[in-house]
């Protein structure tokens, strides 16, 4: 009893607090409402937390504070406010030396050095995220419902502003759905020491000489750019049987504008002895065009639901993916917490590599317009295995715990190593682990 | 090989979009289908913490919702 009215006055204090925010009076209706679940023009609220760590690499921290609230004429309103904050070490592009490396951090601010034989890392890796999303749900017409959206993203260096909205018609007594979207995005990035001027060679030497600043700024084309995303999304849902729900979607983007990675350099080595002559930054294409194709079922068992995904996608960077996504509901009744269940989750992914990436350059070739050797844009497999358990506590809220194992396998797809490079682990395997907390009241 | 995959998703969608007729079910046969887990994004929130992770790590994101931009991760 004394939890149920701790949870009673959170729920009337948050409720208050957004109804504050938003300049909205429906407190005492909220709050006469707050332990009887999903009802109408009440406030529903998600929390999480997430953790993501991967082995000598990058650690995040990520918190999701969820509003939702249903008016009595089922309009719905959403607010998602999203924290995260990310430290550690990021791979830079170059390939792995049998001597010591050193590299000029991003900024300029001085240098790093990488142990032989190890994929060099840029251990100054550091941001702080917030993000806000709103999102309003409506019927318009018997049988059409529209939702739009705006989106708010801002990092240190990063600000990305975005809007979307979204159309459904239901139809055969609401068993297909008929969907068309639209999002807009406008991001800008403006990383600490400026753009470096693609394919330059990473300035290398003594950060506090006289010349440095000036030679550094030689490197460099500019303190920011702008990428903007179109997106276009129809969909469309069938309900098969009293069992089972399918949806299909087809999407189609298009990224203009910066799409490098500022951080990114590619290596130059000898064609003889595998050995770095240069690091230079990398060099993408200033639009890809990227098309996905998904569909999803649902299957209701006596007991169990299983829920399973594909997406393919494809883009005229040439790079084309696979990914199969399963979970398992297994519900446990009663014996390990309220209406418990245990919930397996297996995801694959594969893509191929862009046309232009290589994991490193020729010295004395021609330099290519594009060049980028940033593993996640090479040929790769991935694989996620996970856990779930929930429960129900202190009246009808949701607890859950997520555990899982995520790892990236890039491959070779047929770079010929030369020299040194052959001795060295050029696509090393990345071993994560997610953690996660959501409690919903 | 691509032609054959889309060719593979567009086909059922097809048979779906053109059998609608024998599918679906009544309103009164919608006690499994009403559940919260049976809902096509039953866990936004933890789809929305996978979307951030996988976005910042391969090249695909998207296809479910939107795949925009949104952070600098990648």
């Amino acid at each position: 009893m004394k939890h149920k009215n701790i949870n009673t006055n959170i729920k009337a204090a948050l409720t208050l607090a957004t109804a504050a925010l938003l300049g909205t009076s429906n407190v005492s209706q909220a709050e006469t409402d707050s332990n009887s679940g999903v009802e109408e023009n009440t406030w529903e609220f998600d929390s999480a937390f997430l953790f993501y760590s991967e082995a000598d690499r990058v650690s995040a921290g990520e918190a999701i504070f969820n509003a939702k609230k249903t008016f009595v004429g089922d309009e719905v309103l959403n607010l998602k406010l999203t924290i995260d904050a990310l430290t550690g070490a990021s791979a830079n592009g170059a390939v792995a030396q049998p001597t010591v490396q050193t590299f000029t951090r991003p900024s300029g601010n001085g240098q790093y050095t990488v142990t032989a034989g190890d994929t060099p890392l840029d251990d100054t890796f550091q941001d702080t995220r917030v993000q806000l999303n709103a999102q309003w749900t409506q019927a318009i017409a018997p049988n059409y419902t529209a939702n739009g959206g705006v989106h708010i993203s801002k990092e240190y260096d990063y600000l990305s502003l975005g809007v979307n909205g979204n159309l459904a018609f239901d139809f055969d007594r609401k068993n297909s759905t008929i969907s068309a979207g639209f999002s807009y995005f406008q991001d800008t990035f403006t990383p600490e020491g400026g753009l470096p001027q693609a394919l330059s060679s990473m300035l290398i030497g003594d950060s506090n000489s006289a010349t440095w600043d000036d030679d550094f700024a030689n490197t460099r084309i500019g303190a920011d750019d702008t990428k903007t995303t179109t997106e276009v999304l129809l969909g469309f849902t069938q309900v098969i049987n009293r069992r089972m729900i399918t949806q299909f979607n087809y999407s189609y983007a298009t990224v203009d504008g910066y799409l490098t990675d500022p951080f990114k350099v590619i290596s130059v080595v000898d064609g003889v002895s595998g050995l770095t002559q240069d690091n230079i930054y990398e060099s993408r294409p200033d639009s890809r065009v990227k098309q996905s194709l998904y569909a999803q079922a649902l299957y209701h068992f006596d007991s169990t639901v299983l829920d399973v995904s594909y997406r393919y996608m494809w883009d005229d960077w040439k790079i084309d993916s696979h990914t199969i996504d399963t979970r398992f509901r297994i519900p446990l009744g009663d014996a390990f917490g309220t209406q418990s269940y245990l919930q397996p989750h297996f995801r694959f992914y594969q893509q191929s590599a862009a046309e232009f990436y290589q994991p490193f350059l020729i010295d004395g070739a021609a330099l290519p317009t594009y060049a980028s050797a940033d593993y996640r844009i090479g040929e790769m497999s991935t694989f996620t295995v996970g856990l779930k358990y929930g429960l129900l506590v202190n009246n009808g809220h949701d607890l859950s715990f997520r555990l899982e194992y995520y790892r990236q396998a890039p491959t070779d797809a047929g770079f010929e190593a030369p020299g040194a490079l052959k001795e060295l682990d050029l696509y090393p395997t990345i071993d994560a682990i997610i953690a996660q907390v959501t409690y919903s009241f | 090989m691509r032609k054959n995959i889309k060719l593979i998703l567009v086909v059922p969608l097809i048979v779906v979009a053109t059998g609608c007729a024998s599918l679906g079910v009544e309103p009164w046969e919608r006690d499994l289908l009403a559940r919260d887990e049976m809902s096509l994004n039953s866990t936004p929130i933890d789809s929305s913490l996978d979307d951030h992770i996988y976005f910042s790590k391969e090249a695909s994101s998207g296809g479910k919702g939107f795949g925009g931009g949104g952070c600098g991760c990648n």
